[in-house]
């Protein structure tokens, strides 16, 4: 980005009649652009502020007695500061938000390595290899990108019961790993990977499984770590199926429980909310340690028409 | 949308073998093979068996399902029918909070990429704060609003009314206010994805066409409206196609924050589908209901295509 079309954007939105057009870098441009620029931090934070206050106050609320949490909703400050919320969750029988967690986590884990598997092999496939019916394979596995998922709601609801899978880890793990994001994902990376190495290895007389496994997912790590995290963080966030399909209470996991919570706590705002801080923290997490190859994914998702 | 953005990624190279690249079809099914027998059984099957299901009069707790030919689809289009009044009805509900939600969606992401694309200090902090709610889940985002716009006992309402503002608003129980809260918490939550993407737009724009509009003496409105916004045209043409499906696929929101309420007002057509096909055993109908939908989604796609391409041309 060039400091001129910066600058041309600035005035746009910040102030447009402030600064002339093509003013040189010096001086001069610095101290109007820094009026304008103080408008554009002003909106940012604002803006940053609207973004990160309600999560700040749920955080908060969470370590509310259960009367304040009720009584004092338009002070933000637990005072006192208690783990009532919290206690009161970890020991509840009827909803076992300790089991949750760990179903959540194991649910998530599995589908993750299912995809990355499934995924990275059928990607080398279509990506490194010819192949009678490739483009009639891929046509199918790309076409289904544009499905909206509630046409799958109610058949794999009856497949899923078929294979006496219902309220197991099997259905919220299974069915979503076949999705077609993961393989198209990483077809786009490996079909990119330059072809030098791959080609000398063939001439030393190496396979394709050692292809895969000793060149093509070594050169694919940030890839398929961006897969991984992506995958994670969907199957954790999952809501919708896990609702119809996990049955009873310490099989589900904790975006169906927070539905649960707020069921059987309704005006217990604090204990929900303790609830929703337990289903946020690895997520959060996970996006501070990873937040580049979440962002960067998604910046390129549209980059690609 | 996706099919049509990804064309032209692929590169000519590897359909040209090199050495050693010869057909292979027996390896490449035995690595394609794992993938395969899930898409097979989880998406292509169902995608079919759904059609079936659609058929039928299925109710699961039934030992028989009773084929009824398009009976089900014809009651969507029977006034009087059982479905047809509950399920226009969460299809109006789909359609309001897609046509509110879109346009903040565009608009709002496209000013806070425009500002993040400035020389700014912090911007990568700016960019991951306005991120990170997208990285909750819906029900996460669904029982925090809940208590925060909860008309008694919520943050919001007694917040205003300590800064002396009307403080008695129904955010979750009457329309207007819940259509407000289903699109403001929907903007709030989502809006980070659509500014990553815009983001990542305009820095591909070249920016030697600014300098030439420079040298043409356009302004700065001239510029955004005859530079930034042509030169974002396919990153916009490709967020607003995810956005109008993403919006058009709510759930959790309507399920958690409003509950459909008042009356059914605020159902959305995929809770009313869930809730019909899964709750109330009436498959062979919910299947129907989400065909239809997707026949409205596809129809919207290609308007959307189309236009998005026409502008272009």
């Amino acid at each position: 980005m060039t400091v001129n079309a910066e600058s041309t954007v600035a005035r746009n939105t910040a102030l447009p009649s402030e600064a002339p057009l093509d003013e040189p870098r010096g001086g001069r441009r610095r101290k109007q652009g820094g009026k304008a620029r103080i408008w554009l931090y002003v909106a940012l934070i604002l803006t940053g502020l609207v973004i990160i206050v309600p999560l700040i106050w749920i955080f908060l609320t969470s370590f509310k007695t259960d009367y304040n949490a009720i009584n004092q909703p338009a002070n933000p400050i637990p005072n006192p500061f208690t783990f009532d919320a919290y206690q009161t969750l970890l020991s509840s029988g009827q909803q076992p938000i300790f089991r949750w967690f760990f179903n959540s986590l194991a649910a998530a884990t599995l589908q993750t390595v299912i995809i990355l598997v499934t995924a990275s092999m059928g990607a080398y496939a279509l990506a490194r290899l010819e192949f009678a019916g490739k483009k009639i394979v891929f046509g199918a596995i790309i076409s289904t990108l544009l499905v909206p998922p509630v046409i799958f709601l109610i058949p794999n609801y009856l497949i899923v019961q078929n294979l006496g899978w219902l309220d197991s880890i099997w259905a919220i793990t299974i069915p979503g790993a076949a999705g077609a994001f993961g393989i198209f994902f990483l077809r786009q990376f490996f079909v990119g990977l330059p072809g030098e190495i791959e080609e000398a290895a063939r001439i030393d007389g190496a396979g394709d499984i050692r292809i895969f496994l000793q060149i093509v997912l070594p050169l694919s790590r940030p890839a398929i770590a961006t897969l991984a995290v992506l995958s994670f963080l969907t199957n954790w966030n999952d809501f919708l199926w896990p609702i119809y399909v996990l049955l009873s209470p310490e099989n589900l996991t904790l975006q169906p429980g927070l539905s649960v919570l707020q069921g059987a706590y309704s005006t217990h705002f604090g204990i929900v909310m303790a609830g929703a801080v337990i289903a946020s923290v690895p997520v959060l997490i996970l996006f501070t340690l990873a937040q580049r190859q979440i962002v960067d994914s998604v910046a390129s998702s549209g980059l690609k028409g | 949308m996706a099919s049509t953005s990804i064309a032209p990624v692929v590169p000519q190279s590897t359909s040209s073998g090199g050495p050693g690249r010869g057909r292979k079809t027996g390896t490449a099914y035995l690595f394609l093979a794992p993938f395969l027998i899930l898409f097979c059984v989880f998406v292509l099957a169902p995608a079919v068996y759904g059609i079936w299901i659609s058929l039928h009069t299925w109710n699961p707790l039934l030992p028989v399902h009773p084929f009824s030919g398009f009976d089900n689809y014809v009651d969507l289009f029977t006034p009087g029918s059982l479905t047809f009044g509950d399920f226009w009805q969460s299809m109006a509900a789909t359609g309001i909070f897609t046509v509110c939600s879109v346009p903040f969606l565009l608009v709002i992401p496209l000013l806070i990429a425009v500002m993040l694309n400035q020389k700014i200090k912090g911007s990568t902090i700016f960019r991951g704060i306005f991120f990170a709610p997208y990285v909750l889940g819906v029900a996460v985002i669904g029982v925090i609003w809940k208590y925060l716009l909860d008309p008694q006992l919520g943050v919001v309402n007694h917040v205003l009314e300590a800064i002396g503002l009307p403080s008695r608003i129904p955010w979750t129980v009457d329309v207007p206010w819940a259509w407000v809260s289903l699109v403001g918490v929907t903007v709030w939550w989502t809006m980070g994805f659509n500014t990553v993407i815009l983001l990542a737009g305009l820095k591909g724009i070249n920016a030697e066409l600014y300098d030439a509009a420079s040298v043409d003496g356009a302004g700065a409105m001239r510029k955004f409206f005859s530079v930034t916004l042509p030169g974002l045209r396919p990153v916009m043409a490709f967020v607003t196609t995810v956005t109008i499906l993403a919006s058009a696929n709510m759930f959790g929101q309507s399920y958690l924050l409003t509950n459909g309420r008042p009356g059914n007002t605020t159902r959305s057509a995929i809770m009313y589908i869930a809730d019909q096909g899964l709750a109330q055993n009436q498959m062979g109908a919910a299947a129907a209901m989400s065909y239809v939908l997707f026949a409205f989604l596809a129809v919207i796609s290609v308007v959307n295509f189309r236009l998005q391409r026409e502008k272009t041309e």
